[in-house]
């Protein structure tokens, strides 16, 4: 068996069948073809998805947490329901003196974004509205911030004297400022006050939730600017590495609603975002989609190789008397059926790579055209070869499985039978 | 070369069973040229397949070459048929997308002889049946007269020990099968000994010797005069 197998003949029997009916070929493997096509589609895709997310977020360091006060929704203490506080500055140093797993803590507030103010930013004639935000240096410890060479991010300087420098976006940039000018060193005007430009923000896909037309000031000069006392608008935590951040999020919560007399049970004011489970989700989702992927290109490969056996049984028929010629001349049972099963796995290969190359296909496909979008979370979509390998080895064996139905057959007759057909 | 005895063989019809051939004892010597004759239905064919272990008898003994055959697998009787048997069918039997020379070295694939030399010995073979210039065409370019041609070729390139001819000319006009007969007769002379089916008496009379079936059993058996079928063409 394992001779005829290395046979090159047997091959050349197996490839001349096959290529004798082309069309019936191309029927007979297309079904194999979409399970593999599927398979291989859909589980790059949820890969690609896998990855646009994992890049949208890389530089906001994922053991952390956003939190921020909603109004209450559970009277409590005398308090009626609805009820809407703030955070304070005093806070930060409150929480992180009770929660040892705290790494770093930055409070920040804004203006112009999520429905809280608005803000007129002027430079020359050109009059624009933008988010601004206050923050700490510290916040650079959480997520990462680039800045285009020649600027810098305010320190703590800039804090304890207030300054009134700021860090703009890079659209901001290209709305207020001609090509040739330097903006860094140069003014703009933030709801009627200068404010000196020291830096340009460079926008990338992984600060989560930022634009690229943000303006960023001091947190201390944000407080002068707009009057907002020791409120803050959120806090962004980072728990040490060795700690789960969701059950420091929750420790968070809770600490910040004991102290604000909010009920236990309230949902939803202490809110908060949390990079971790965000990831979590979408890797679940990106895992349910590689497990459908799978169950469902099986499933198609399965009902493709039904379909494959049977167009050999068709094929079988019809060769009942060639077969019976080549009886007649000596070929022996083993071979016949050796040949009629290889025809399945070439059949079955030949459909399962034109799979994978068509697939592969898709995805670089879609991969090119959303490149350039920084709004859809896709990168590098992609199967692991050793999957692809698995794909093969499976079909192979399917194939093989399959085959052995119509080499059965095509052995059962006598030849004396067979040469009577016509 | 080849002894028969007492060979029965019965078809099962349903219920019935129709008794063909009916106590078969025939002796054939290396280098003979042997028609078995007889009406249809009479069973040559059946004593054929059975000669050419195609099919079993139900009993009695067949000894071919000395070697006893029965209770073949069917994988020992592929390798005798291969080895010991040639067959040209009355439809030619050739595999149609196969051209001439590939049909002649199929006998040799099943043998593992090598590309090169299997080549080789189809080319020989189809320039023995005067076919050397028509290695590379399909049976459905050839005429009836040159597909027989190549289905003797290839079934004496693997050079077996008996040639057995279920009515060859059955499908030919009387020029093509003289020519044809002209080839075995010239085949026979070689050596080769070779077996035919005929209910045709013009070609029995090409032979050495004739059988005569009738309701399965052997009811004439004689030499004759070959005749010389190129006196005919
Ligand atoms: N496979 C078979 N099953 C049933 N009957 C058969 C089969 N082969 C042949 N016969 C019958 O056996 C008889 C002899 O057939 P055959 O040997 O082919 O005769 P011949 O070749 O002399 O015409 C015929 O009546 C034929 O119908
Ligand atoms: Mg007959």
């Amino acid at each position: 068996m394992l001779r005829n197998l290395l046979n090159i003949d047997t091959w050349q029997e197996a490839a001349n069948s096959i290529g004798k009916n082309k069309f019936r070929t191309i029927i007979t493997v297309t079904g194999v073809f979409w399970g593999i096509l599927v398979y291989i589609t859909l589980s790059g895709a949820s890969k690609g998805l896998d990855n646009g997310f994992e890049q949208r977020f890389e530089r906001v360091s994922p053991n952390s947490f956003f939190t921020w006060i909603q109004g209450t929704t559970i009277p409590y203490k005398g308090f009626k329901s609805g009820r809407n506080f703030s955070l304070k500055l005093e806070d930060v140093n409150f929480l992180k003196s009770r929660i040892k797993e705290i790494k770093y803590i930055s409070p920040a507030i804004n203006r112009g974004v999520f429905g809280n103010g608005t803000t007129i930013i002027k430079r020359g004639s050109e009059s624009e509205s933008y988010g601004v935000y206050g923050h700490f240096p510290a916040i650079l410890n959480i997520s990462d911030k680039e800045i285009y060479d020649g600027g810098r991010f305010f320190n703590q300087l800039d804090i304890d004297n207030k300054r009134k420098v700021c860090l703009i976006g890079e659209r901001i940039l290209n709305d207020f400022f001609e090509e040739w000018e330097e903006p860094i060193g140069n003014n703009i005007t933030i709801d009627g006050e200068f404010f000196t430009v020291i830096g340009i923000m460079k926008f990338v896909a992984g600060g989560g939730i930022e634009k690229d037309s943000d303006i960023w000031i001091p947190f201390t000069t944000f407080q002068n600017l707009y009057n907002t006392g020791e409120r803050i608008g959120w806090l962004s935590v980072s728990a040490h590495d060795e700690y789960d951040v969701k059950i420091v999020e929750e420790k968070v919560k809770s600490l910040i609603k004991y102290k604000y007399d909010v009920h236990p049970n309230d949902k939803s004011a202490v809110n908060g975002f949390n990079i971790g489970e965000i990831f979590d989700r979408i890797k679940k989702f990106a895992k349910g989609l590689t497990l459908l992927s799978i169950v469902v290109g099986i499933a198609t490969v399965f009902g493709g190789v039904i379909g494959i056996g049977n167009i050999l049984l068709i094929s079988v028929r019809e060769r009942t008397k060639e077969i019976g010629i080549r009886r007649a001349l000596g070929a022996k049972p083993d071979e016949i059926r050796l040949q009629i099963i290889i025809e399945s796995v070439t059949l079955t290969l030949l459909s399962g790579v034109s799979g994978i190359v068509v697939g592969s296909f898709v995805l670089y496909t879609i991969d090119f055209f959303t490149k350039n979008m920084s709004d859809f979370p896709y990168t590098n979509p992609t199967v692991p070869i050793s999957n692809i390998i698995g794909v093969l080895i499976f079909m192979v064996v399917l194939g093989s499985l399959i085959g052995l139905i119509p080499a059965q057959r095509a052995v059962s007759i006598k030849p004396i039978d067979a040469l009577r057909e016509d | 070369m080849i002894k028969l005895s007492n060979i029965q063989k019965s078809y099962k019809l349903g219920k019935n069973s129709l008794h063909v051939l009916k106590g078969i004892n025939l002796e054939i010597k290396e280098g003979e040229m042997v028609a078995i004759m007889g009406s249809s239905g009479s069973g040559k064919s059946t004593l054929l397949n059975i000669l050419g272990i195609l099919d079993s008898q139900d009993s009695g003994t067949y000894f071919l070459d000395s070697q006893e055959i029965k209770n073949l697998d069917e994988t020992k009787a592929a390798n005798y048929r291969n080895k010991f048997l040639g067959f040209v069918f009355q439809s030619f039997n050739l595999i149609s997308y196969k051209t001439a020379i590939q049909n002649v070295a199929l006998p040799l694939q099943f043998q593992k002889i090598n590309r090169k030399s299997r080549q080789k010995r189809a080319k020989e073979f189809l320039g023995m049946v005067g076919l050397a210039e028509w290695s590379t065409h399909h049976p459905n370019e050839l005429s009836g007269g040159q597909k027989q041609r190549v289905a003797i070729a290839r079934a004496l390139v693997t050079q077996p020990r008996v040639l057995l001819a279920d009515e060859p000319t059955g499908a030919l006009d009387s020029k093509t099968s003289y020519e044809l007969m002209e080839l075995l007769q010239k085949i026979n002379d070689s050596g080769e000994t070779i077996i035919i089916v005929t209910h045709e008496e013009d070609i029995a009379s090409m032979c050495k010797r004739i059988v005569n079936l009738k309701d399965g059993k052997i009811v004439e058996d004689k030499h004759i005069k070959q005749k010389l079928a190129s006196e005919y063409v």
